[in-house]
């Protein structure tokens, strides 16, 4: 069989040129030693350099990621407790409205989510800030979490639980001590989910945060407003990296570790 | 009686450790367990056989508390179990999947149980010790599940069920996952370990062979019932119905119109040695035959025995009951494939059964007269049967022509086919090499048997 022909390759080519190219070029332009975006005068990373001694950013980057660590660890609790409850829970009354109830922001637009949020917290008198936003964020991402969970509890063999139960565990031990545990990487997952969800989030912020509060997209989104400038090009590049590694990382343990449990399983059966 | 041996089921002053009593379970409107009562003896190992979706899971599901009764009452110790959440019973269950916690190492995974009842560290670490010991997995303490073969892990799931010495162990198909050589090893060592901790063992198996040699006590279910509940000789050679001749091993079942047959004139008491007698039944799921099939004396029996033998073999018992077990020296094949067949004379009294327009009728003289003009099946062992070139003098015998030989090393199974199409199978136990042997494909056979041979079934 020939793997390469040159419909292939051109496919290949134009498909990852059209994913690529706009990072690439984000990539190229973060080195320019250019104020001017669009011209290249040389080398240089004097805007790495100059996005350091820049409060507003250092401040919007730190909010992002208290607001999406603590609203991801919410959610993954939440959306856990109900892909729980959904999967092994059977039949009761009012069940498919329950599930279908907790799918519903996931194909809801964004502005609506937003927007309702929003008349509530004014209908509820609660000022914007930080607090709002993580609220915000909570709500919309724990469904992505309840799915990813769910997927893996229906996939889950129940008789490890009965087992648990069976040697004496209550119910609550035996979620604690053998579900979770073997359902974490999932639970890990969605967490890492809901985490990026959060932090690349520009709609729901933008309707939920004060003036006190500008999230990291909030603020490059406004500056670029005022035109692009080679500080955010340096930004997102570093975000970019930041991302690249965690999957990298991610991907390599997993394989490993599933290549070893395959060594190790070949092992015992010879033996 | 003889005391050593282990049968508490007709004890009836032994009181049972599980009792059902008329235990039903219904999924929505479909019955998995319909209306069963029976008992479960303490240090029994008990064998739940059927085939797939008869309901044996449930039945174990039931016990370890996974599932309620839809109606009537599951007893443990004399206890009623059904307010008592999983984690309160004193009953444990080895799961078919085996459910090894995968997270955990093969030590800790014997330990779960043991941790959650409070026992010091100490005495946790001797009885993991000691489970280890005992399953020989002393080397393997520290692997996770995924680092041992199939058979070690079944035998963590083992180690880890007995280590909190259960009163009552599950053992839902434990051996399905192996394969036939270390599935016969290990079903040597459940039993050693069996009689070792004196635990109660119930086991579920779709395999009659692994029932019949692991089991004191049989149970072959059929859609949510258990038919026969018996010991594995009983059940082999005293089935009580056709369904469970079929299920257990081989057999022969020739239908035919019953005929009682003339008592003759020796009367014979009761030929049944005490030890032979097959006690009463106590409640049981498998219901008692409605007829009588066992031979009844006849007035005068009943005379000699009352005026004579009653003050040697002690009163007779009345009451009705099953089949006796076959006696072993009167129920041996008259002759293997190369020896010459000996006469024997039929019995006097018992049924002929008319299978085939102008054949001559099967003689069982152990049939129960009362069965004169019901259809019956004589159900009929294949090992019970010879075969040989000439007509063999015999109370039974059938002529046709050997349509296939299965050889199976230690014993030859042959297929005789009948002139009106009906397939006989008869074994012979291969006591010469094979060129010895002068019966082959398309030979004209004689099949022989007793008149005690078979059994007589109504349904
Ligand atoms: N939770 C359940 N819901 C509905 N039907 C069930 C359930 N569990 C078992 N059954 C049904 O009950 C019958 C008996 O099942 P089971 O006891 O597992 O059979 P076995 O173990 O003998 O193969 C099957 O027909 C099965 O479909
Ligand atoms: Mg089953």
């Amino acid at each position: 069989m020939r793997r390469f022909t040159w419909f292939n390759a051109t496919s290949l080519t134009l498909g990852f040129a059209f994913l690529y190219l706009p990072m690439v070029l984000l990539i190229i332009y973060s080195f320019n030693d250019s104020k001017l975006v669009t011209v290249w005068a040389g080398f240089s990373t004097k805007w790495y350099g100059e996005l350091l001694r820049n409060d507003a950013f250092l401040d919007a980057a730190w909010v992002t990621v208290q607001v999406a660590f603590v609203s991801s660890t919410v959610a993954t609790v939440l959306g856990t407790m109900a892909a729980y409850v959904m999967v092994r829970a059977g039949r009761f009354a009012g069940r498919t409205l329950f599930s279908g109830m907790i799918y519903a922001p996931l194909v809801m637009p964004e502005v609506i989510t937003g927007l309702s949020l929003l008349l509530l917290f004014i209908g509820i008198g609660l000022d914007r800030g930080v607090f709002t936003i993580i609220l915000a964020h909570t709500t919309f991402s724990m469904c992505y979490v309840s799915v990813v969970v769910s997927s893996r509890l229906v996939s889950f063999d129940r008789s490890l639980e009965e087992a648990a139960l069976d040697l004496g565990c209550s119910p609550m031990q035996a979620f604690r001590l053998v579900t979770l545990p073997i359902i974490a990487p999932a639970v890990f997952a969605g967490w890492l989910l809901a985490f990026t969800l959060s932090l690349d989030d520009l709609v729901i912020a933008s309707f939920t945060a004060g003036p006190s509060s500008t999230t990291l997209p909030i603020k490059i989104w406004s500056s670029i407003r005022l035109g692009v400038s080679p500080e955010i090009n340096a930004l997102s590049t570093l975000m970019i990296a930041v991302v690249a590694v965690g999957v990298i990382t991610a991907s390599l343990v997993t394989k490993r570790s599933a290549l070893r449990q395959e060594a190790d399983q070949r092992a015992a059966e010879r033996a | 009686m003889n005391q050593t041996i282990f049968e508490p089921w007709n004890d009836p002053n032994e009181k049972p450790l599980i009792q059902f009593k008329n235990v039903t379970k219904r999924f929505g409107d479909f019955t998995a367990i319909d209306d069963q009562t029976f008992d479960i003896f303490e240090r029994e190992f008990f064998a739940l056989l059927g085939p797939s979706g008869c309901g044996k899971t449930t039945m174990m599901r039931m016990l370890a508390g996974f599932e309620t009764p839809t109606q009537g009452q599951i007893i443990l110790a004399g206890q009623d179990i059904a307010p008592i959440p999983p984690n309160k019973r004193a009953v444990n269950m080895m799961f078919q999947s085996y459910a090894l916690f995968p997270h955990l190492s093969v030590w800790d995974n014997i330990a779960f149980g043991l941790k959650r009842d409070g026992m010091t560290r100490d005495a946790i670490g001797d009885r993991v010790a000691e489970m280890l010991k005992l399953t020989r997995l002393e080397k393997f303490a520290q692997r996770k599940p995924h680092q041992i073969s199939g058979g070690q892990r079944q035998r963590v799931a083992l180690a880890r069920s007995l280590a909190k010495a259960p009163k009552l162990l599950l053992l839902d198909e434990p051996l399905g996952a192996l394969d036939a050589k270390l599935r016969q090893d290990t079903q040597f060592e459940l039993m050693d370990i069996q009689e070792t901790t004196g635990t109660t063992f119930v086991i579920v198996t779709h395999d009659q062979e692994e029932a019949m040699t692991v089991a004191s006590r049989v149970a072959v279910m059929d859609h949510g019932k258990i038919i026969q509940a018996d010991t594995p000789q009983t059940i082999y050679e005293a089935p009580v119905s056709r369904y469970v001749a079929d299920f257990i091993g081989d057999v022969n079942m020739i239908t035919g119109t019953a005929k009682a047959r003339n008592p003759g004139s020796e009367p014979q008491g009761d030929p049944t040695p005490p030890s032979m007698q097959p006690p009463e039944k106590r409640d049981d799921a498998a219901s008692g035959t409605p007829q009588r099939l066992d031979p009844q004396p006849n007035d005068a029996g009943r005379w000699l025995h009352d005026k004579v033998l009653k003050f040697v073999l002690g009163p007779r018992s009345d009451a009705p009951k099953r089949l006796p077990p076959p006696d072993p020296t009167r129920d041996a094949p008259l002759a293997s494939a190369q020896a010459t067949p000996q006469p024997v004379e039929a019995a006097p009294g018992g049924l002929e059964i008319h299978w085939h327009e102008g054949a001559p009728p099967l003689i069982a003289s152990n049939g129960d007269p009362a069965l004169d003009g019901q259809t019956v099946t004589l159900s009929l062992r294949p090992e019970k049967m010879s075969i040989s070139k000439t007509r063999p003098d015999a109370p039974n015998v059938l002529h046709g022509k050997v349509v296939d030989i299965a050889y199976l090393g230690n014993i030859s199974t042959y297929h005789v086919e009948l002139p009106d199409g009906l397939k006989i199978k008869a074994q012979a136990t291969n006591t010469r090499r094979v060129s010895q042997r002068d019966i082959t494909w398309e030979d004209d056979v004689w099949i022989s048997f007793r008149d005690t041979a078979g059994v007589v079934l109504v349904e």
